[in-house]
């Protein structure tokens, strides 16, 4: 976004942009993220494509003031197709020192800075680390700078509903949000209507921030706004007709759940014991309980799963959600839902590893504990969504393959899909098409390892049906009865044939595509899970250049598509950009003659587009005939 | 079976699975799987609606030797699987089947959880004070000084009484028996009755690496001196002759064996059961001299799987029929024309 001479005239005509990032940052008290989700709603109303982030600290109330308690949220509206809450900002609102502290690297040269200077006192100046005022010395000045004392106007326009200092201070967010509805010409109703609905037992709250939110795009339209600072429109973007909502991954994947669950005609048991940040998925699901959603909330981790395994021995599809350091808790009880054959769905929204790691950072590095992280030959499927409302669509995909094939799915989300928000097209369920469970009655000839000759499933036969009495576990079974067996060469064949089952599912399933680009040239990126939009729109910049480069982006970890080593023999160069130190890259080279080339970022924080565009543009460098 | 037959009679065979027995000769689980083999039919049971679930350990492979539905698990997790399955599906009648090592050892954590959580379901513990399927090593339950190949000089952990455990877990059942007892299956039937989590311990003998450990209590001679069978309401007297029995030390809140009619000690002095009363129970767990056997504890709570579905009928009279489309179309939504 830069200033134009327009900007001078006043009143000025508003100057058309046709994208732009902001960031809300502020003390982690300081209401950023409902601020940011505010903006968000109108935005989207607005007709704009959209993308956010929300980036929060690990602590709940880290002290006041300080840069590790810094909570931001970065949205990036346009109109065009925006698949990522972009680089760097083009506006910065910094609710204190701290917060301009954190982010004022990242704010563009040129771009907007908007200050709460009556939050730099001496003492939160310090708290920053700030030995000087920066708003004083100088050291902002390739910004433009629109300093305001908020908490003064707010406390100032709440004043006459008489609340006590501590919530009139809390207003200072709606106050932000009314200037910066009016800079970018955004409607407040929807905004006034949610205050009043979130504070109906408490009106004064809902008068106050109602008040202040209006006395900031008060304050837009009469002040005379600094040289250089205007007030700015978005025309809509060009989205596909339909109705559409905000939907975060985590939400996407509740729904999707119990979407699959009524598909294939199942209750849905749902173990979990929290953990970020996955616990959103247990929080959404237990509001769903007339939906046939059984919850529960474990004792830990290997309860949860357990709990879930015990369900879909019963009849339910068992799922469980968590993160790394869970599923590495939960490794055993998958794999003995593999070794007895039961259906079974693990979400892991995974996070920065190892051990503990970053909780509340996201990051791609349980794709090999996904694979292969258990003990024994144990095969199983492995999905990964893309975007957050992919998630909808992966979760009723998991839980399809889980009951088709009698198997544990894991189903591979982030913390970045968990919390981001993006308009999604909802989709007409009634058109989704079912996939209806038959649980096993016929007595005659039963044993619980009976198969599908096509898919190698073995039967499902439910506790309560008259004539099926079985006994399943964990102990090797005869293929031909069912029953414990320690036979060498049945071991074999068992082994192999769990093998066959899941390598088998890659037919059932769409053959590797490229999701930009053509199927041959210079470079082929091969990206999965939440990179999707960023690996997209560097591959968009490279095409739009004139570069042979094209984009695919895994869905089906394990067993991988069909046809993909065609695709990775159809390009010169293969470029795997992941969130983790190398780990698809391995994954292919493993299983293609491939020298796919890794792209690992490991910071906690999605890829950048500049820095995916550099990459490739090297890649391609290098590889030019 | 189709719906229209005739109710079935069953019998102790219909319960036995087709598959041979595996456990060592002379062993206690013998006894105990024969108990509950007799025990199902007199209950109402039928084959189809019973489920074991069992974690790892030679107790686990009891299901096997049932012809009900069973699963064989993994160490220590059959309460969480068996949660799950009752959750379910909560018409089944649902039995773990673990022991000391599995139920106290790997799997206490579970163990807890699913008392205090009162699943209706009932938790076999055969309690035989050492890990017998890899090989002898001491237990959670072993008495201190026990020589295993893992505690060569003795072991030095502190044994954990099991119904104390389970009282301490708050839960509504908790019962004592052995194997080779005749009233194994008053213990097992009792548990059965009682809505909620019932945990029965059973004392159970491991020929090869730890035999006789419970002799003096279980052997027909010395055994009636050490058998305090516990009846709600009756006077608690064990002997030969029912000539002891238990009274309260009121100075330091303990129970005392006494001898009735020495040294002045008449019936009245006996302490009568009360198996709601907590604060006895837990003086029962851990007797001097003598064992407490039957139902120490039974007061009945909240059962869980209960709850949960009481909260199923509450969200569905307040959210009505389920409706996907309007739960995607819940809070802000907007269209592009």
């Amino acid at each position: 976004m830069e200033p134009s001479a327009a900007a001078r005239v006043q009143p000025s005509p508003r100057e058309t942009l046709d994208s732009v990032i902001i960031r809300f940052a502020g003390d982690s008290g300081d209401g950023m993220q409902l601020t940011g989700s505010q903006f968000t709603t109108a935005t989207a109303d607005a007709g704009n494509d959209l993308s956010t982030f929300p980036d929060f600290p690990a602590e709940i109330r880290a002290p006041a003031g300080t840069t590790y308690g810094v909570s931001g949220y970065q949205i990036h509206f346009a109109s065009h197709d925006v698949q990522t809450p972009g680089d760097a900002p083009d506006v910065l609102v910094a609710m204190n020192p701290a917060a301009l502290k954190v982010n004022s690297e990242v704010l563009k040269t040129g771009g907007l800075l908007v200050v709460n200077s009556g939050a730099f006192t001496a003492n939160n100046l310090k708290k920053a680390g700030y030995e000087v005022n920066p708003l004083e010395d100088g050291s902002l000045d390739r910004f433009r700078v629109l300093a305001l004392d908020v908490t003064k106007m707010t406390l100032d326009a709440v004043k006459e509903v008489g609340l006590g200092s501590k919530d009139a201070n809390r207003c200072k967010n709606m106050w932000t949000l009314g200037l910066m509805y009016w800079l970018f010409g955004r409607e407040r109703d929807q905004t006034v209507g949610w205050l009043k609905n979130k504070f109906a037992k408490r009106p004064k709250l809902a008068e106050a921030n109602i008040a202040a939110l209006n006395a900031g795009h008060i304050y837009g339209e009469n002040a005379e706004l600094p040289h250089g600072i205007n007030a700015y429109q978005v025309p809509s973007a060009n989205l596909a007709p339909g109705e559409y909502r905000n939907i975060s991954g985590n939400e996407a994947t509740a729904w999707g759940l119990v979407t699959g669950a009524r598909l294939a005609g199942l209750e849905v048991m749902y173990g979990s014991y929290p953990i970020t940040p996955a616990s959103s998925l247990l929080h959404n699901l237990a509001r769903l309980k007339h939906f046939g959603v059984t919850t529960f909330q474990a004792e830990d981790e290997i309860a949860a799963v357990a709990a879930a395994v015990g369900a879909s021995f019963g009849g339910s599809i068992g799922v469980t959600g968590t993160s790394g350091p869970g599923v590495a808790l939960k490794s055993e009880a998958i794999g003995v839902a593999m070794m007895a054959e039961l259906p079974l769905v693990i979400v892991n929204v995974q996070r920065g590893g190892p051990s503990t790691g970053l909780p509340t950072k996201t990051e791609q590095s349980d794709l090999f504990q996904a694979v292969w992280g258990r003990n024994g030959d144990a095969p199983l499927v492995v999905l990964a969504a893309a975007t957050p409302g992919d998630c909808y669509y992966m979760a009723i995909e998991a839980i399809r393959v889980a009951t088709t094939y009698m198997t544990p799915v894991i189903l591979l989300t982030d913390g970045y899909l968990a919390n981001s928000a993006e308009p999604w097209l909802l989709p007409d369920v009634d058109a989704l098409k079912p996939f209806p469970v038959a649980f096993h009655q016929e007595p005659e000839g039963f044993h619980p390892f009976s198969r599908d000759e096509e898919t190698l499933a073995r039967v499902w036969p439910v506790p309560g049906t008259p004539g099926l009495e079985h006994r399943i576990g964990g102990l090797e079974k005869d293929r031909s009865t069912g029953h414990i067996s320690y036979d060498p060469h049945n071991h074999h064949l068992m082994t192999s044939v769990r093998h066959d089952k899941i390598a088998g599912i890659a037919r059932d399933v769409a053959p590797a595509k490229v999701d930009q680009g053509d199927n041959h040239g210079d470079l082929l990126v091969v990206g999965w899970g939440s990179t999707y939009g960023s690996i997209r729109q560097a591959v968009s910049v490279l095409r739009e250049k004139g570069h042979q480069v094209s984009h695919l982006h895994l869905r089906n970890i394990w067993p991988l598509p069909e046809g993909l080593g065609n695709l990775l023999d159809s390009f010169h160069t293969v470029l795997v950009p992941e969130l983790n130190n190398g780990q698809l890259v391995k994954l292919l080279r493993a299983e293609y003659p491939v020298d796919a080339v890794s792209l690992p970022r490991v910071t906690g924080l999605p890829f950048r587009i500049g820095g995916l565009i550099q990459a490739m543009e090297e890649r391609l460098q290098g590889s030019a005939i | 079976m189709s719906p229209n037959s005739p109710k079935k009679e069953y019998t102790r065979k219909d319960f036995a699975s087709d598959q041979e027995v595996r456990w060592c000769p002379g062993c206690g689980d013998y006894a105990i799987l024969a108990a509950v083999q007799r025990t199902l039919p007199s209950l109402g049971s039928t084959p189809e609606n019973t489920v074991f679930i069992s974690g790892i350990g030679c107790s686990s492979r009891f299901p096997y030797y049932m012809n009900t539905y069973g699963f064989h698990t993994i160490h220590g997790r059959a309460p969480a699987i068996a949660t799950g399955l009752k959750l379910a599906n909560p018409k089944l009648d649902v039995w773990v089947i673990t022991g000391d090592g599995d139920g106290l050892s790997i799997g206490g954590n579970h163990l807890l959880h699913v008392l205090r959580r009162n699943i209706d379901l009932q938790i076999m513990l055969f309690n035989n004070q050492i890990y017998g399927l890899t090989k002898g090593q001491y237990s959670p339950t072993s008495q201190v000084g026990k020589v295993t190949p893992s505690s060569p000089l003795g072991s030095i952990d502190q044994p954990v009484v099991p119904t104390r455990f389970a009282l301490g877990a708050r839960a509504t059942f908790v019962a004592r028996a052995f194997d080779t007892s005749k009233k194994l299956p008053e213990a097992l039937s009792a548990a059965r009755e009682h809505k909620g989590a019932s945990f029965i311990e059973i004392l159970q003998n491991c020929p090869v690496f730890n035999d006789g450990v419970f002799e003096l209590i279980t052997d027909r001679k010395t055994g009636p001196a050490y058998q305090l069978w516990l009846e709600h309401g009756q006077p608690m007297k064990f002997g030969a002759n029912g000539e002891k029995g238990l009274r309260l030390k009121p100075e330091t809140l303990s129970l005392e064996v006494v001898t009735i009619g020495e040294d002045g000690v008449s019936e009245q002095d006996i302490v009568v059961h009360d198996e709601t009363n907590a604060s006895l129970a837990w003086m029962l767990t851990d007797l001097p001299e003598v064992v407490a056997l039957g139902v120490l504890y039974r007061q009945p709570g909240p059962v869980y799987n209960e709850s949960v579905a009481t909260q199923r009928d509450l969200a569905e009279d307040r959210f009505g029929e389920p409706d996907l489309h309007a739960l995607l179309r819940q809070g802000h939504t907007w269209t592009v024309s």
